[in-house]
């Protein structure tokens, strides 16, 4: 189509002051209507009330120096100082202090798994992903167990904090992810004893609700299991965890592959793929595509809901901070202590959903038919 | 039925249509029947095709033309009568199934293509992952039938961002790209524009020069006149007429085909 003697438009001229600038957004988007004239005035009344309070508190006023409790004792601000001197313990929970390094170790390497994903390019960034969900789970497992190439055994009942947090969560996203899958296959096959099994295997999960689950998996599972069986209690929430995230995931993966119209498998068919070529090459890309809000949903209700692993007595980072407001040596610490508990879960909660909306873009391929 | 390609604008531009139909039948349809639960859709269908024939069903909406084609690559199962392509029997067999998929293409109304991959994916994926041929034997071969289908410069571009005659030519060729030996046609004109209809018959008619057994449900009569060798009509899920294009057209003998084909041609 590379006409020389074709129409070529010349370029676009820049448009008028008056319907660009800053000043012609905020005429356009805060002052269009009376309505919103007032909604803009009272928005920027709480604004002005609240903010200067905040930052009073959080940042001019607070202390951050200090190493011990009374180091806050005049301040009417903020004692950063206190997460200050917990941080380790929110990070590690009771991981023994000598053996922190492997943790160290275990969340740089989380960084270079996952970092390159954000990127749009980055070489080997498939072999990468493809690492971070099959060797890698397994290496982390290893080096944060120890017991084997004489790093010392550290036991799971000491894991804590935010490593806790993430041990479990990557887990749960990097499993739950492939059995919803299957379970959604499954439940949708011609095969009536799969489908039933997967139908009720599903519907059980997803109808008792997870801290019952893990309380089963905690307390319960021990007293049926015969005497002498007796397997990690961290492994037993993960697996309580995993079971229950799948069954959600299923249900999100089956509407995305309804939502695939039948010439898709009936062209696949036609083409001889047969059965899981035409699910893994030609279905499943579809239908995972369309789900991703849904799949990124469920795996940030997974990550807040590891929190849950407090009551089968796991210290998870939300469990730390709690275990650290109450010292009465520190005073009210509780706001501090929760900001900052809440600030470890936005980062990665928002992450992923800066994540799935790259995503989304990145495998846009125009419109359907 | 806006606007069809007359026979006489299909002869101008392919002058010597070549009528070499060899001996040897590539599908026998023998005495078939299909229920849909208590729906009866096909009664007793008889068919035999053989090599480099060229077959054009039409009837009325709803009297089971694409359930009878999409049967012989089995994306609809039949209930009773035998079904023999190539040489294979079609049954709940897999093996045969695959086996017979591999020698029969299909192009769907609706295009099917998958919008996830890219023209030339498309004409790869089954090459590749099916027939296990190398990516660049696989990719040279789809540049070469989307040459034939006239359109290797968008060879990169997604489905979606082509109009519906060049989808539907992309679909040709991702079928041709299997080298199958029969080629089946569901209505492939009938959700594309007036303006489109030409550039896809246009394909499917060198397609018929080249010497494919085609089976192509169509209404497009100037096709049927000029590269059919034989017409059936079906209605109500029997073959009501078979016969030559010629006389099919010009002193039908049913009917049923007469009607249909009042209605069809009073366009
Ligand atoms: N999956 C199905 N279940 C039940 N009945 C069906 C199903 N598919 C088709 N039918 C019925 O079978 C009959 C034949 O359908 P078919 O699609 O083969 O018709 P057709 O001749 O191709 O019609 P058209 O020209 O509209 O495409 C129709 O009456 C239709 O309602
Ligand atoms: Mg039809």
């Amino acid at each position: 189509m590379a006409d020389p003697d074709r129409f070529t438009p010349l370029p676009a001229q820049a448009p008028p002051s008056s319907s660009a600038g800053p000043l012609a957004w905020v005429r356009a988007n805060l002052l269009s209507s009376p309505l919103n004239v007032a909604m803009t005035l009272g928005v920027l009344y709480l604004l002005v009330s609240i903010v200067p309070g905040i930052i009073d508190w959080a940042i001019l006023k607070a202390t951050v120096s200090g190493d011990g409790p009374n180091a806050c004792d005049a301040t009417e601000g903020a004692c950063w100082t206190f997460i200050r001197l917990r941080f380790d313990f929110f990070i590690y929970g009771f991981y023994p202090e000598p053996e922190r390094w492997r943790v160290d170790v275990v969340l740089g390497l989380l960084l270079l798994v996952v970092g390159p994903q954000f990127l749009s390019r980055f070489p080997g960034k498939k072999w990468i992903g493809l690492f971070g969900l099959t060797a890698f789970p397994l290496i982390v497992a290893m080096l944060l167990m120890g017991g084997l190439f004489g790093l010392p055994e550290v036991e799971t009942g000491k894991w804590g904090g935010l490593m806790l947090t993430l041990v479990l969560s990557y887990v749960g996203i990097v499993a739950a992810l492939p059995i919803g899958v299957a379970l959604a296959l499954g439940r949708r096959s011609t095969m009536p004893v799969i489908r039933a099994i997967c139908v009720i295997f599903i519907e059980i999960w997803r109808g008792v609700p997870l801290i019952s689950v893990l309380f089963m998996a905690s307390v319960m599972l021990p007293l049926f299991l015969p005497e002498g069986v007796n397997f990690d209690k961290l492994l037993r929430a993960l697996i309580g965890i995993i079971m229950f995230q799948s069954a959600y995931m299923a249900e999100v993966v089956r509407g995305g592959l309804q939502g695939i119209p039948k010439g898709q498998y009936e062209a696949a068919d036609a083409l001889g793929l047969g059965y899981w070529k035409g699910m893994g090459l030609v279905i499943l890309p579809q239908a995972l595509k369309m789900v991703i809000p849904g799949i990124v949903n469920t795996f940030i209700a997974l990550f807040k809901d590891t929190t849950l692993v407090l009551i089968i007595g796991l210290l998870d980072v939300l469990a730390t901070v709690q275990a650290s407001i109450v010292d009465p040596a520190w005073g009210n610490v509780a706001t501090e202590g929760y900001l900052f508990a809440a600030f470890c879960f936005w980062v990665f909660c928002f992450g992923m959903s800066r994540y799935s909306q790259s995503l989304e873009r990145k495998l846009h391929t125009g419109h359907k038919r | 039925m806006s606007e069809t390609v007359s026979a006489d604008e299909i002869k101008a531009r392919h002058p010597h249509l070549e009528h070499e139909v060899g001996r040897q039948p590539m599908i026998e349809i023998r005495r078939m029947n299909k229920w849909y639960g208590e729906f009866h859709v096909l009664r007793d269908i008889n068919l035999t095709v053989h090599q480099g024939e060229r077959i054009v069903i039409c009837g009325p909406s709803g009297s089971g033309k694409s359930t009878m084609i999409r049967c012989i690559n089995r994306l609809e199962e039949h209930q009773r009568g035998t079904i023999i392509v190539d040489g294979v029997e079609l049954t709940h067999d897999v093996k045969n199934i695959e086996k017979v998929r591999r020698e029969v293409g299909m192009v769907f109304q609706h295009f099917n293509l998958f919008p996830h991959l890219t023209v030339l994916e498309n004409c790869c994926l089954a090459p590749i992952w099916v027939r296990k041929e190398p990516r660049h034997e696989a990719e040279a071969r789809a540049m070469h039938y989307l040459e034939r289908v006239r359109i290797p410069e968008q060879a990169k571009k997604y489905p979606g961002q082509l109009s519906g005659g060049q989808q539907q030519r992309v679909a040709i060729a991702r079928s041709l790209c299997m080298q199958p030996r029969i080629m089946l046609f569901d209505e492939p004109t009938s959700a594309l524009d007036p303006e489109m209809i030409k550039e896809v018959l246009d394909t499917m008619v060198q397609l018929a020069e080249e010497g494919m057994t085609m089976l192509c449900v169509t209404h497009e009569m100037g096709f049927a006149k000029t590269v059919a060798d034989r017409v059936i009509f079906m209605d109500q899920g029997q073959i009501v007429e078979e016969n030559n294009p010629h006389d099919f057209f010009n002193n039908p003998r049913n009917e049923r085909t007469q009607l249909f084909l009042s209605q069809i041609l009073a366009h």
